[in-house]
């Protein structure tokens, strides 16, 4: 299914023009390649799913260069020109790939009727739901009923009953009569999540969708058939009737769950997040992401959020925590505990004060087991990100008994922990006493409780920001809503700290373009051109040269293998034509 | 500049100047009006006729069934060219209310801001359940900003029932329990 792979083009023609697609592209792929907004309506298709061909809404008007049968030579009207012998009736562009000659009518009278046809078809049972619908807005049938539907209904009969407020599972509700019997949920299940539980049952209008008896849409990836159902058949329960997607705001994110960095949309409104969905990236997750990634933003309005900078406790100033930090990092005995879950530039500052400080960093694993799909073992978004800036050389380990050892001994008299529960990883709470403890992270844990100090971070919805995943990609965050009131972004406070470390005067306010210019200076595996803000959506692949002997835990999932990512990044001088043509 | 012209003021004549003419006109048109009948209402104890299509404080209205008509779509919400319309949409809890139920969806709340409201009707134009409209209060004054906010039991206080003949989700109930020909 690998459309970028296929290099060779041919030429057809789509509404009297000539344009190039690679071959064996299908008719909606290729009028869409077109460009100028031009497309082929259709709603059982999915480019990363079986095709199908039921919806019949993708109909075009077919044509092929006219040729003598007995003698195979070409026939020629009365200019010379080959005759186009058109198809009499139209042809699904879904299931018609194209061929070198070929011509395509996307708008002809022919088209127009049958999709007309087809609306009115797919109207007849279908609800007027609209107003409590929450596809409303993103409903390719509505889209599709106002472009090329009639405008009235002629159905005067009663319409079909069928369940409604079904519930297929855990997270997702089933409304029957929007159905449109596009079966691309049910390919999806199958196909992509390897799960065999959807099914119709009935036949003709009394079609109807359900789970086979005994099972239930239960599996991590069952939000994704609400994603591509293109009606409001399924719906998620959690987002169900939360907010109209017309008022949402979407902001390019990327997924922390795991070290496979799903490109995911952030849908929020004035502040406040509603849901996330998958962002299509065909290097990365296709267009799918896992239904627990979705859930992660909830903890933003957890009651343990940390939102005050405190000095033993006691409320104070960014600016006077900050200082206390740097007092108390100069006195040297250092050990940072740095954290996969930071982003790149954090990571970056945190190497820059281990480095200004002579501190000694560990970092601590998060493993788990991977679903060999989009949930890797890895279950922190930035580990590589920790190795490119230096932050550490060789992979974490589970525990921290090296600096437990450290603390006992009186080598380390404070540690700066980001985001971790020390007492969660082998530092009792005796340990830990006899250390002051800077702790930096987005919610309380043991650990903050008993902190020295305590620097609230933002988590990665509320600030900019880059992650590297499992495959060495460098991808690009942004900020969907605002922190808590007070609240500053990481790199203000750290660039606070870092900067009187080494006695230089502190950016007042330090923009993330200004950081990567010196980011880009300092680490070598960060090409020069490279910024943050003119880093590509689906992102950059660095050089992993450097990393390739170290043994990632990450198993084979859907668009990383190891043992193929190894081979292609051996071969120092291919490296990068590799990483290019991964990136085509 | 403009050009002025200057005009000779014509001398006034011995009627003129002795203005008892002007003041029988005048005088006709005072004790003529008084004789009339009032075109002035003695407001606020008197009040005008308001015509049917005026456009006065936005409502939500119940249908004949006294049941709430708004099903939180908020094309209102959207369509409000001053934003004075906030709502919070809700599912219907089935169990506490099952003769709903089908609906499916309703406001948790709703609030008008009555000193954004501009009065222009499209929440009204707009509204595909026929749940809101502008009713014929014209006057509304409050002593706080908070006042001046209609939440959702104000909204219904004052839109009270509307008597039409839709039964749209009636008709939704009764072909559910109908079921299929087959």
């Amino acid at each position: 299914m690998n459309i970028q792979s296929i290099v060779e083009n041919i030429t057809i023609n789509i509404d009297g023009q000539d344009v190039e697609v690679p071959k064996g592209i299908n008719i909606i792929e290729a009028v869409k390649m077109v460009g100028k907004g031009k497309e082929v309506p259709h709603y059982c298709y999915h480019p990363k799913l079986s095709v199908a061909g039921n919806c019949r809404m993708c109909m075009v008007e077919m044509g092929m260069p006219m040729r003598d049968r007995a003698t195979g030579e070409a026939i020629l009207d009365e200019n010379g020109v080959q005759k186009i012998g058109w198809m009499p009736k139209p042809t699904i562009g879904c299931a018609t790939n194209a061929s070198p000659g070929m011509h395509i009518r996307t708008n002809s009278e022919m088209v127009k009727e049958s999709r007309n046809g087809v609306t009115e078809f797919l109207l007849i049972n279908h609800p007027l739901d609209c107003p409590i619908c929450d596809q409303a807005g993103e409903c390719r049938l509505q889209e599709f009923s106002a472009e090329h539907g009639r405008g009235y209904s002629r159905f005067i009969e009663k319409k079909n009953v069928k369940p409604k407020r079904t519930t297929l599972g855990p997270r997702v509700t089933l409304d029957d009569e929007r159905c449109i019997l596009c079966s691309r949920c049910i390919r999806f299940s199958k196909e992509v999540a390897g799960d065999d539980v959807l099914g119709f049952v009935d036949r003709g209008t009394y079609s109807t969708l359900t789970c086979f008896p005994g099972k239930d849409l239960s599996h991590n990836y069952s939000l994704n058939t609400v994603d591509i159902c293109p009606v409001g058949a399924l719906t998620s329960t959690d987002f169900r009737f939360k907010m109209r997607v017309w008022f949402l705001k979407r902001t390019d994110s990327i997924c922390t769950e795991s070290s496979v960095g799903a490109n995911t949309e952030i849908w929020s409104r004035e502040g406040k997040i509603y849901r996330i969905t998958p962002r299509r990236n065909d290097a990365v997750n296709d267009t799918w992401m896992t239904d627990s990634g979705r859930a992660l933003y909830k903890a933003i309005e957890s009651d343990d959020r940390l939102v005050q900078y405190t000095i033993e406790g006691v409320h104070k100033s960014p600016e006077e925590v900050a200082n206390a930090a740097v007092e108390l990092l100069q006195l040297g005995d250092v050990a940072l505990v740095g954290s996969a879950h930071s982003s790149l530039e954090e990571q970056f500052f945190y190497k820059t004060i281990a480095e200004r400080c002579g501190a000694k960093v560990s970092l601590v694993s998060h493993y788990g087991e991977g679903d060999g799909l989009l949930l890797s073992e890895d279950r922190s978004p930035n580990l590589r990100g920790a190795l490119v800036t230096g932050l550490i050389d060789q992979l974490p380990e589970a525990k921290l008994d090296a600096l437990a050892h450290d603390i006992n001994s009186g080598a380390v008299k404070t540690v700066l922990a980001v985001n971790e529960d020390l007492t969660q990883l082998g530092i009792d709470s005796e340990t830990l006493a006899k250390v002051k403890v800077i702790y930096v992270g987005t919610h309380a844990n043991k650990t903050s409780q008993v902190a020295h100090l305590v620097i609230p971070s933002l988590m990665v919805f509320e600030k900019d920001g880059s992650f590297i995943n499992q495959s060495f990609r460098l991808q690009r965050f942004k900020t969907a809503v605002p922190g808590p009131r007070g609240v500053k972004s990481d790199i203000t406070i750290l660039e606070k700290i870092a900067a009187p470390l080494a006695q230089e005067k502190a950016a007042p306010a330090l923009a993330i373009d200004e950081l990567w210019l010196r980011m880009v200076k300092t680490l070598a595996s960060l090409p020069e051109s490279l910024s943050w803000r003119s880093l590509p959506d689906e992102g950059v692949v660095l050089d992993a040269k450097a990393f390739l002997d170290l043994s990632f835990v990450e198993t084979k999932n859907l668009k990383y293998d190891p043992v193929a990512f190894k081979e292609a990044h051996t071969a120092s001088a291919q490296a990068p034509a590799a990483a290019a043509q991964e990136e085509a | 500049m403009a050009k002025t012209k200057v005009l000779e003021r014509k001398p006034l004549s011995f009627a003129e100047k002795t203005f008892l003419p002007q003041i029988v006109t005048g005088l006709k048109t005072t004790f003529g009006t008084m004789l009339q009948k009032g075109v002035t209402l003695q407001y606020p104890d008197e009040r005008p006729t308001i015509p049917d299509n005026y456009r006065g404080v936005p409502t939500l209205v119940k249908d004949p069934n006294g049941r709430e008509k708004c099903v939180s779509c908020q094309l209102c919400e959207f369509v409000c060219p001053p934003k004075a319309i906030r709502i919070t949409p809700g599912a219907i809890d089935a169990e506490a209310e099952p003769e709903r139920a089908h609906v499916e969806k309703a406001p948790q709340e709703f609030d008008i801001n009555m000193l954004r409201c501009i009065y222009c009707g499209l929440c009204q134009e707009v509204c595909p359940e026929e749940a809101i409209f502008l009713q014929d209060i014209f006057s509304l004054s409050g002593y706080s900003r908070e006042e001046m906010i209609n939440n959702k039991q104000k909204l219904y206080e004052l839109g009270g029932t509307l008597p039409d003949k839709h039964h749209k989700w009636d008709k939704k109930k009764s072909a559910e329990l109908a079921g299929n020909a087959h």
